[in-house]
């Protein structure tokens, strides 16, 4: 085990994967962001430069390429920068990839890997804030990696690319810079659609989502300290979501906080709430709390940028609400 | 204006708007020739080519160019001809449209109405037959209106025109040909208003577009086994009048969402966790929400009519929903 | 109207606003490199550039409209803006123009004609290109500007909006500004990029029956004499044109974090760059318009040295207030976020 950050713990799994079967290729590299370790990510471009392309800034055609190659015996990985990006490789995300084996009866697999920084980063104001997995969720035909941890995004980002699916990746800038111990003397292999129970508890469940794990397990102690004991679920993957794991934690605690850092309307935590509310309906002590980004867009200032951010605190608030 | 079909009404109404205010224009592929579905059929005789503007097939730019003219004076109405082609334009609709309200600090406003058509009718297979509203619903600083007859195709529309935010008009195309017997009924034009079409006491359905026409079916199919059904048309997404579904829910103690868009992240899942969190006490059962099977959409006339839901699986899964009891499970 | 006969009253403010720009980007570094917490993202400033952008914007009247990019703070400055809510707007105070609400990266200030300032690369020019259609439908005789980068012609969405206000004639002038020219270049050569596949830009608009200019973009008097008569024929009905603006980087700007090399800008460097720090020396003594047009200006007797050093500390001084200002300025309330959703 050694204590590494979430940023080089996706390094390592990409050399990895870029090890294990020499058809993965990298479109674009910039997966560290505006921060990455040069000593971390300069590995990629010194192992395996010949498997990186460099693309102009054209998300929509490099993500046409990435569809294209991977109908055709390639596993790419595309760094297409922020989530807000996407949106200019709609047509490719959401309107091939994602139906290419849907719509040819199986005739063909499309094992791309669509890869962003997604959420509030701070200061990336309205254009380079969006975390769009949402709307991704309601695209059916992609799956969707939402990792929390070095280990998981690791393992999952091995999963994704392994996968014979696209794959929407979501990492969050806030991430890169958090540690956790990572095993490097095993594969660490995480398959997808297996939730992870971050921390165990009785009384409330957390569900959270990538960043979110990390302020739930920080409401998760300050509930502690105030004799609730939460229990934190981490989904890892949305699609496939690991129902069985959360609805366990329900029965068991009856009371449910969901944080996410999307949009509330139509947003990650409203689909988790409504399956939830929906399966485990007899479980239930308490209304589902949703904690996510109220419907505005992203503020520029800090001030207005931490209104809208769903924090640890927001998490204890509603638990309070549904515990007493 | 009686037995009035939808796209007739609907053109009625841009035409009305058009008549009242220049700086209102529609643009887009085709849009001079009547467009694909002819909703803007004859506009171009009445309005003339300076008003109604044929585009290249360039949707991110006809978006772009229409977020541009609003911002600088005119009411632009955009027609995208499948909203799956809006794919192409979420650039200019989400980064921008959506935003520049809120980005400029209130400096700027972008009055325009991005009309799609959309639904799995007529076997065009995966990339002409998805329900999408959902997307647009998760976009903050979006609007999105969804009507399900043909009085308030006309009274919506007129609306949005009017409204000074980017409002997403969805429209089915199944309805579009659909004589509307009830007419064109005076009635108010404000987004933000759902409206019971059918009173009911025992289930509360909460629908909106096309699928309406399957829910009131369901409902009079269930009418005749003795079970009063509540159908709530919800006409506008957002702004989403939740008040008046939870009013409804506090009556009839069960709720039951349906879309034609996947389950999902669609639609219902939000309306479901709002119920539940404001309403919880209320509820007699798990709030159902009815949808498409998380697929695309497939072409086969056979698959894509089970891929909709229809009728009678409406009806029998409301009629399953009436023997949930609490202590027994479902 | 040629360049070489823009008045010396003219030269004088061209060069004002210029070192404005200058002044007020040095403080936008510097505020940045100072504080923790006041430009908290990544910021591109307009160092190097500002001929570009006085120069085209002395071609604008008041009631035009100019759209930019992620290099905006200088095009704001260039078009009338004042520091002051410029600067605000950087470090989101409420007295920005937009009340602090873009940042950075969207500086809009509607008042000027600037309506839309766009960090999506390509994403202002369909939007400009709309502000013509809107000029052209209303019958005006207006101008729709709009700036960017050399990246922009990567994008689809370029390519489309060309195409659009070549078919519809619309009343559109596309600013490409192209900063990665080096100093032989600028007035003719070969486009250096290694990510774009035509030789020439303006290649790419020519094929779309775009009237095309190549400018030398650090020279403000040839870039204003170009605008002028570009803006006076798309009055008339002539546009769009389409016009690539070159120029050379300045030194300082490398990669998303900009850096004062030797600190802010000297005007002994202006007179005699071997007095700067080695990196600099090259980009002084050959590209940076501020000081080709002092020393131009100097050398021809239309000015004296010390009355462009008073220019300069004038526009130090208001730079300096500006950022004073912007720091004593409110931060918006944290409920305020929720404002401007809906109009």
């Amino acid at each position: 085990m050694r204590e590494m950050t979430y940023s080089e713990a996706m390094a390592i799994g990409i050399l990895e994967a870029l090890a294990e079967d020499e058809t993965v290729v990298l479109m674009g590299a910039g997966f560290g962001g505006l921060h990455g370790d040069p000593a971390v990510w300069g590995q990629l471009r010194e192992k395996f430069g010949d498997r990186i392309t460099n693309p102009p800034i054209a998300e929509l055609g490099y993500c046409g390429i990435a569809v294209g190659a991977a109908l055709t015996g390639l596993r790419p990985i595309v760094a297409i920068g922020t989530g807000s990006f996407s949106f200019e490789a709609f047509p490719q995300i959401a309107n091939e990839a994602p139906q290419a084996y849907y719509g040819s009866r199986g005739q063909v697999t499309c094992p791309v890997v669509f890869h962003m920084r997604a959420g509030i980063r701070g200061a990336g104001a309205l254009q380079h804030s969006t975390a769009p997995q949402a709307m991704y969720w309601n695209t059916p035909g992609l799956e969707i990696c939402v990792p929390g941890s070095p280990a998981d995004v690791r393992g999952l980002i091995k999963a994704a690319v392994r996968s014979d699916n696209p794959t929407i990746f979501i990492d969050h800038e806030r991430l890169h810079p958090l540690m956790g111990e990572v095993d490097e003397t095993s594969s660490g292999d995480i398959p997808l659609g297996v939730a992870d129970v971050k921390r165990e508890g009785s009384d409330v469940t957390i569900v959270a989502t990538s960043i979110m794990v990390h302020r739930a397990l920080e409401a998760a102690e300050s509930l502690a300290d105030q004799g609730v004991s939460a229990e934190v679920v981490d989904p890892r993957t949305l699609v496939p979501l690991d129902k069985d794991a959360i609805l366990r934690s329900v029965a068991k605690t009856g009371r449910v906080v969901v944080a996410d850092e999307t949009q509330k309307s139509c947003g990650v935590a409203s689909e988790i709430a409504a399956t939830i509310a929906e399966e485990g309906f007899d479980s239930l002590r308490a209304p589902i709390k949703r904690v996510a980004i109220p419907n505005v867009p992203i503020p520029y200032h800090q001030s207005e940028e931490d209104y809208v951010t769903p924090t640890a605190q927001r998490i204890v608030e509603a638990a309070q609400v549904i515990c007493s | 204006m009686a037995n009035l079909r939808f796209v007739d009404a609907l053109r009625e109404g841009i035409a009305e708007e058009m008549r009242a205010d220049p700086r209102v224009m529609i643009l887009g592929e085709d849009v001079a020739v009547g467009g694909a579905f002819g909703v803007t059929r004859g506009l171009v005789d009445e309005f003339g080519h300076g008003r109604v503007i044929n585009t290249p097939i360039s949707e991110d730019t006809i978006m772009g160019i229409a977020v541009g003219a609003a911002v600088a004076g005119k009411r632009p109405i955009v027609e995208i001809m499948f909203v799956d082609f809006i794919t192409l334009a979420m650039n200019q609709l989400v980064n921008h449209a959506a935003k520049v309200h809120f980005m400029s600090g209130g400096q700027l406003a972008v009055p325009m109405v991005i009309r799609v058509q959309q639904g799995a009718q007529g076997g065009w297979g995966s990339q002409h037959s998805q329900s999408l509203e959902a997307w647009f619903a998760h976009v903050p600083g979006l609007k999105a209106v969804a009507p399900g007859s043909a009085a308030d195709a006309n009274r919506l529309i007129r609306a949005s025109i009017r409204d000074d935010s980017p409002v997403v008009f969805i429209e089915h195309r199944g309805l579009y040909f659909r004589h509307d017997p009830d007419g064109l009924e005076p009635g108010e034009s404000v987004l933000g208003k759902a409206h019971i079409v059918r009173e009911g006491s025992d289930i509360t359905l909460v629908s909106y577009s096309r699928m309406l026409t399957e829910c009131l079916e369901a409902a009079e199919d269930l009418a005749g086994k003795g079970i009063s059904v509540e159908v709530i048309d919800l006409r506008s997404l957002v702004p989403l009048d939740i008040d008046t579904v939870i009013e409804s829910v506090r009556k009839t103690n069960r709720l039951a969402v349906a879309h034609e868009a996947v389950v999902q992240g669609g639609l219902g899942a939000e309306i479901a966790a709002r119920v539940q969190e404001m309403a919880m006490d209320y509820l007699d059962a798990p709030v159902l929400r009815i949808g498409a099977p998380y697929t695309p959409p497939p072409a086969s006339p056979k698959l894509e009519r089970a891929f909709v839901p229809d009728r009678a699986g409406i009806a029998a899964r409301l009629h399953r929903m009436l023997s949930y009891s609490k202590e027994e499970g479902s | 109207m040629a360049g070489s006969e823009l008045s010396v009253d003219t030269l004088k403010s061209a060069l004002h606003r210029m070192m404005l720009i200058r002044r007020a980007e040095e403080q936008v570094i510097d505020l940045a490199t100072s504080f923790d917490d006041l430009i908290r993202g990544h910021y591109h400033v307009y160092i190097g550039q500002e001929a570009s952008g006085v120069g085209a914007c002395m071609a604008l009247g008041p009631d035009d409209y100019m759209f930019t990019t992620h290099r905006n703070h200088g095009h704001v400055i260039a078009r009338g803006g004042e520091p002051s809510p410029v600067i605000a707007e950087i470090i989101g105070r409420t007295t920005g123009y937009n009340k602090g609400r873009g940042g950075t990266f969207h500086v809009i200030a509607k008042h000027l004609g600037v309506l839309q300032t766009s960090a999506i690369v390509g994403g202002c020019v369909p939007m400009a290109a709309g502000a013509a259609f809107s000029i052209k439908k209303r019958g005006t005789d207006q101008v729709s500007l709009v700036f960017f980068g050399d990246g922009v012609l990567e994008e689809g969405a370029f390519h489309e909006a060309l195409n659009m206000s070549s078919l519809w004639k619309l009343p559109l002038i596309m600013m490409c500004e192209n900063n990665s020219v080096l100093p032989e270049g600028r007035r003719q050569g070969e486009y250096p990029s290694s990510s774009f596949a035509a030789t020439q830009l303006a290649d790419v608009a020519k094929a779309m029956n775009v009237e095309t200019h190549v400018v030398d973009g650090g020279d403000v008097r040839e870039v204003a004499g170009l605008l002028t008569e570009l803006a006076h024929r798309t009055r008339a009905g002539e546009g769009p044109f389409f016009i690539e603006s070159r120029m050379t980087r300045w030194p300082g700007n490398r990669g998303s974090f900009p850096e004062l090399i030797g600190g802010p800008h000297q005007m002994d460097w202006t007179w005699d760059p071997g007095t700067a720090d080695a990196r600099l020396q090259d980009w002084l003594t050959n590209s940076d318009p501020v000081s080709l047009l002092c020393r131009s200006l100097v050398e021809e007797g239309a000015m004296t040295r010390e009355e462009v050093e008073e220019i300069d500390a004038a526009t130090r001084k208001e730079a300096e207030e500006a950022r004073e200002f912007a720091l004593s300025s409110p931060t918006p309330s944290p409920e305020s976020a929720m404002d401007y959703i809906f109009a």
